[in-house]
């Protein structure tokens, strides 16, 4: 081989465009061989390693999202690299770092192995930063499936729970439900789109682009028709929309409280931006396309806020407070299908949505036991007394989630209902309204448990509550962060707010 | 005299600022004497914006206008603060309640004073940055700052009933809220404007008004919206409740000034942004509050056996008036609509400012457990007369300039509706000196004697007289010399309701 063409070889090397992933999988590598090389009293060390690195990485992405990334395709087609695919790394970069800070103080209460912990949740990590950025079927199926498996094990993670095992027994069948229907759907939409008869068919209709020019030529095939209703159900399962939502409450109750926030934000975010992907892919199928997610969230905003509302336990709360949120999250993708506004807005609104949720799980793992899935509304009594630091916290993750200015929520929530109101969704903007003054009822309750002292257990009785272990300095400080930035970006949104809504 | 800083911009730093240092840690002797100044500093200043208005440049007609980006410049928001005629006697309002309220609070009892106080100065913050905003959104987002302390301070520090008050309290004002945003979102979107900011939505609608079905639609968002917020019947009933739940400085702020934020709305921004639908909505608005809000509420009132549950009534039938004078859509009405405003906003404070010093002479709010306190309290007597009268509207108090004008222009709207008007004032007559008179004349009754045998009650201390004398002196001020607010009210209204100046 001569020179110049190891040079172009050298040139068109694309796997520096995936560097980012390429280091967490090698940290994750790392994490199994010092477990096997180091001596034993060295492996309380090793979640600090996790965590040190996974920050490192956050940094170097926050700087290179700074100087400008060059959009454009890698692996002949398999990844789209753009700013949005930059700024989602970052969220989740972010995302694992807080579960891995949530691990140091859930895991110790358990006799459970640690570095695995920490290895799986860097490689899902890993595969979310490339699923949202795949621009091919096999690519999307691949990271898709590659999340899924690591979370089937995270979420079993606590096997001395029988809550945690039949919560990973409920969404591994669930999950293998929704893969199944999503891989269909893609299968049919492969075997449509290189059907020799029909205008445009293409030999590659897995890659976006093509299956997008192949779907503008075909506006009303029936196959492809079916084909991407039954990928929508696949990503919809994921992201826990009405009527894929019943995995939600157990699951979310099982699973230890670390991944129960990683579900909760990282699959969910990594399952919207699938969505959005898919959705421009499916563009020239709007007639199909709106209705059917108009539809969707509007019954999921509506479920998700009653069904909420009847929650003693937190986790499950949360879980489906969290379908509500994928409502609010629904209506601006369906307000992206009109409104290039939405998509900032949906960015905007998942980061307010990752800071208040970290923030009120990160006080759930203060507050839970020794029995994980056990975490009720009446164990909170009296919080503000003993802990008002946690208290605050939770009021201030609360109120975001619930959308009341001055928190970053509530700013999420404004955007999204501009867009809306610009895309001219009246229907289910009122439905958006009646959600919003639902939650404020549920989270409230929740909030009035920690703080108005006279407030008793639905059965009349105080509830016996787990001790309440002091806080360590770095759960602490990553809470006063987050607290401190959910107020800051309902103040002031600089130039995340300047980026994202002058797309 | 200029200032070498924004008054404006200040008056609502200075507060945030305090609360901000409080919640850092500051020892008490210490808050306290920095609560004092992050009180004075909002009423000091809004006294400054008063005797410098008409000496000021006006630009656009807007005094003080200066803007601060807060990094939404892509949606057309940013921190716009300026005065004109119709903010700057809402302005003066909250300094001066504002002042009265924190002196009583520093001079109460409260458990953890320090966070009370906090509380207290967020929502002074709010509250000048309510008035101050010309940004609707801004507008919107300072009321929301200052409506939740309101909700925190009924459920922990409320009398009976605290946490269902402050839980019905929250669901309904959250509803107004939302409804109310929607109203502005819609606005918003509907002008075409690229800006939150009041004068260019003004300039966009005068040169392209609205369609007449858009402009109902809006405005009855916008009526309901803020209707609620300003307890129209029959969405009334949060508001006796939640006055008598809660704490007296809170009440003081949220019945004397934050409730004011919707009627400001609506003549602020409904009334002359939406002409048609304001014409549309009229007779409804009107109906509703004669018949409901004045004569039944006015009946209710006298029903009533709990002094503070008599001035929460009363404070929602004085609304009453209000929604009368915004549905003239005049000159007339709209400046006597600002004027009642700040003359019950004056009156109610002073009121429950009382009701709370009376109740910690008598150990009770039940009317018939009182009697013959004058003898013991002149002082305390002396001004809960005078406040009875002027929240009646003798001549003499800013009361009665607000309540005769909204009467001559409601005259010309409707015969009818302002005989129910006038006999809505012998019906506040009746309840007020009643109230008065089973307090403080007559043989006291015999629980009271004996409560009184054991505990003298002591007159009004200095502590409780300062706050008092601030806001008896401002209504008799605004009584004898009206033309200090009304004159740069007329020219605002005059250029602004420009379509029904002549009328």
């Amino acid at each position: 081989m001569d020179i110049p063409s190891l040079q172009a070889l050298a040139a068109s090397n694309t796997w520096t465009s995936i560097l980012p992933e390429l280091m967490l999988g090698c940290l994750a590598l790392l994490l199994l061989v010092l477990e096997i090389v180091l001596p034993k009293r060295l492996h309380s060390a090793l979640p600090g390693v996790a965590l040190l690195g996974v920050l490192a990485l956050l940094a170097g992405q926050l700087l290179t999202a700074c100087c400008g990334i060059t959009e454009g395709e890698s692996f002949n087609g398999l990844l789209y690299h753009s700013q949005e695919g930059q700024l989602m790394r970052v969220f989740f970069l972010l995302a694992a770092l807080l579960t891995g800070v949530l691990g140091t103080v859930c895991l110790a209460r358990q006799r459970v192995a640690h570095t695995e912990f920490y290895h799986i949740l860097l490689v899902v990590t890993a595969a979310m930063m490339l699923l949202v950025q795949s621009n091919h079927f096999v690519m999307l199926f691949v990271t898709l499936e590659t999340v899924t498996i690591g979370l089937y094990i995270l979420v079993s993670y606590f096997r001395n729970s029988p809550f945690s095992l039949e919560a990973g027994l409920k969404y591994l069948i669930m999950g293998a439900l929704s893969s199944a229907i999503l891989l269909f759907g893609i299968v049919l939409l492969y075997g449509v789109g290189g059907n020799p008869s029909l205008p445009a068919h293409t030999a590659s209709a897995m890659n976006f682009d093509e299956l997008r020019a192949f779907l503008a030529a075909n506006p009303h095939n029936f196959l492809a028709s079916v084909g991407i209703v039954l990928v929508l159900s696949g990503v919809a399962f994921k992201i826990a929309a009405f009527p894929f939502q019943i995995w939600v409450p157990d699951v979310y109750q099982g699973a230890p409280t670390p991944v129960t926030a990683f579900l909760a934000v990282a699959s969910k975010a990594a399952g919207f931006l699938v969505l959005l992907i898919v959705a421009r892919t499916f563009s020239p199928y709007a007639w199909l396309l709106a209705p059917v997610l108009t539809v969707m969230a509007a019954a999921t905003l509506l479920f998700g806020s009653l069904a909420a509302l009847t929650q003693h336990n937190v986790k499950r709360l949360m879980g489906l407070s969290g379908v509500s949120h994928a409502g609010f999250l629904l209506l601006g993708v369906v307000a992206a299908g009109t409104q290039s506004m939405a998509v900032g807005a949906i960015y905007f609104y998942l980061f307010a949505y990752l800071l208040a949720s970290f923030a009120v799980f990160g006080v759930m793992a203060q507050v839970a036991g020794p029995e994980d899935a056990d975490q009720e509304i009446s164990h909170y009594a009296g919080l503000a007394k003993d802990r008002p630091f946690l208290a605050l916290v939770l009021a201030i993750g609360l109120g975001s989630l619930a959308g009341i200015p001055p928190l970053a929520g509530f700013m999420g929530k404004l955007f999204i209902f501009i867009a809306a109101f610009q895309a001219g969704l009246y229907g289910l903007l009122a439905v958006a309204v009646v959600a919003v003054v639902i939650s404020i009822y549920y989270y409230f309750g929740w909030i009035r448990a920690v703080f108005f002292s006279n407030w008793v257990s639905p059965d009349g009785e105080a509830a016996p509550q787990p001790a309440r272990a002091p806080v360590g300095l770095m759960a602490g400080l990553m809470l006063g962060v987050l607290a401190l930035a959910t107020i800051f970006l309902g103040f002031y949104q600089g130039p995340l707010g300047q980026w994202l809504n002058n797309r | 005299m200029n200032l070498p800083f924004d008054p404006l911009l200040a008056s609502i730093v200075a507060p945030l600022a305090v609360a901000v240092a409080i919640a850092c840690g500051l020892p008490k002797r210490w808050s306290i004497r920095l609560a004092y100044v992050g009180f004075a500093l909002p009423a000091l200043l809004a006294l400054h914006a008063w005797f410098h208005y008409s000496a000021q440049p006006q630009v656009h007609g807007y005094a003080f206008l200066t803007r601060y980006s807060t990094g939404l410049d892509g949606l057309g928001i940013g921190l716009t603060l300026g005065l004109n005629g119709i903010s700057l006697p809402l302005f003066v309002l909250a300094g001066l309640v504002g002042l009265a309220a924190g002196l009583y609070a520093i001079q109460s009892t409260a458990e953890r004073l320090k966070i009370y106080l906090m509380l207290l100065l967020v929502m002074q913050a709010g509250l000048m940055g309510v008035f101050a905003s010309v940004d609707v959104f801004f507008f919107y987002f300072f009321h929301e700052l200052a409506l939740i302390p309101t909700f925190i301070m009924i459920g922990i520090w409320g009398g009976r009933d605290r946490s269902y008050a402050a839980m019905k309290v929250t669901i309904y004002l959250t509803l107004g809220a939302m409804l109310s945003l929607v109203g502005l979102i819609a606005l918003y979107v509907k002008s075409g404007a690229t800006s939150f900011d009041l004068i260019t939505l003004r300039e966009i609608i005068a040169a392209r008004p609205l369609a007449a079905t858009l402009q109902h639609n809006i405005f009855a968002l916008l009526m309901f919206g803020f209707g609620i917020l300003v307890s129209l019947w029959p969405l009334h009933t949060w508001a006796p409740l939640g006055y008598g739940a809660a704490p007296s400085s809170a009440a003081m702020l949220h019945a004397g000034v934050l409730k004011k934020f919707g009627l400001y709305g609506l003549i602020q921004i409904a009334l002359p942004l939406l002409p048609l639908g304001s014409a549309h909505w009229a007779h409804t608005l009107a109906a509703l509050a004669a018949v409901g809000n004045v004569l039944i509420v006015g009946f209710i009132t006298m029903a009533q056996r709990d002094l503070k549950q008599v001035i929460g009534y009363s404070s929602v039938m004085h609304m009453g008036y209000a929604f009368l004078g915004v549905a003239c859509y005049s000159v007339l009405g709209a400046g006597g609509v600002v004027l009642l405003m700040v003359a019950h906003g004056l009156s109610v404070a002073l009121l429950f400012l009382l009701a709370t010093s009376i109740y910690h002479r008598t150990h009770t709010f039940e009317l018939t457990e009182m009697g013959g306190l004058a003898q013991k309290t002149p002082v305390l007597a002396a001004f809960f007369v005078a406040a009875t009268f002027a929240s009646i509207g003798l001549p003499g108090f800013a009361n009665f300039w607000g309540e005769l004008t909204i009467f001559v222009a409601l005259w010309q709207f409707s015969h009818c509706l302002t005989v129910i008007a006038i006999s809505g004032v012998i019906i506040s007559a009746i309840y007020g000196l009643r109230a008065a008179a089973r307090v403080f004349f007559g043989p006291p009754t015999d629980a009271f004697a004996a409560v009184a045998a054991q505990h003298p009650p002591a007159d009004l201390n200095w502590r409780e007289k300062i706050p008092a004398l601030i806001l008896l002196a401002t209504l008799l001020f605004i009584g004898f010399w009206p033309k200090s607010l009304s004159a740069p009210l007329n020219d605002t209204l005059n250029t602004v309701y420009s379509a029904v100046a002549g009328k």
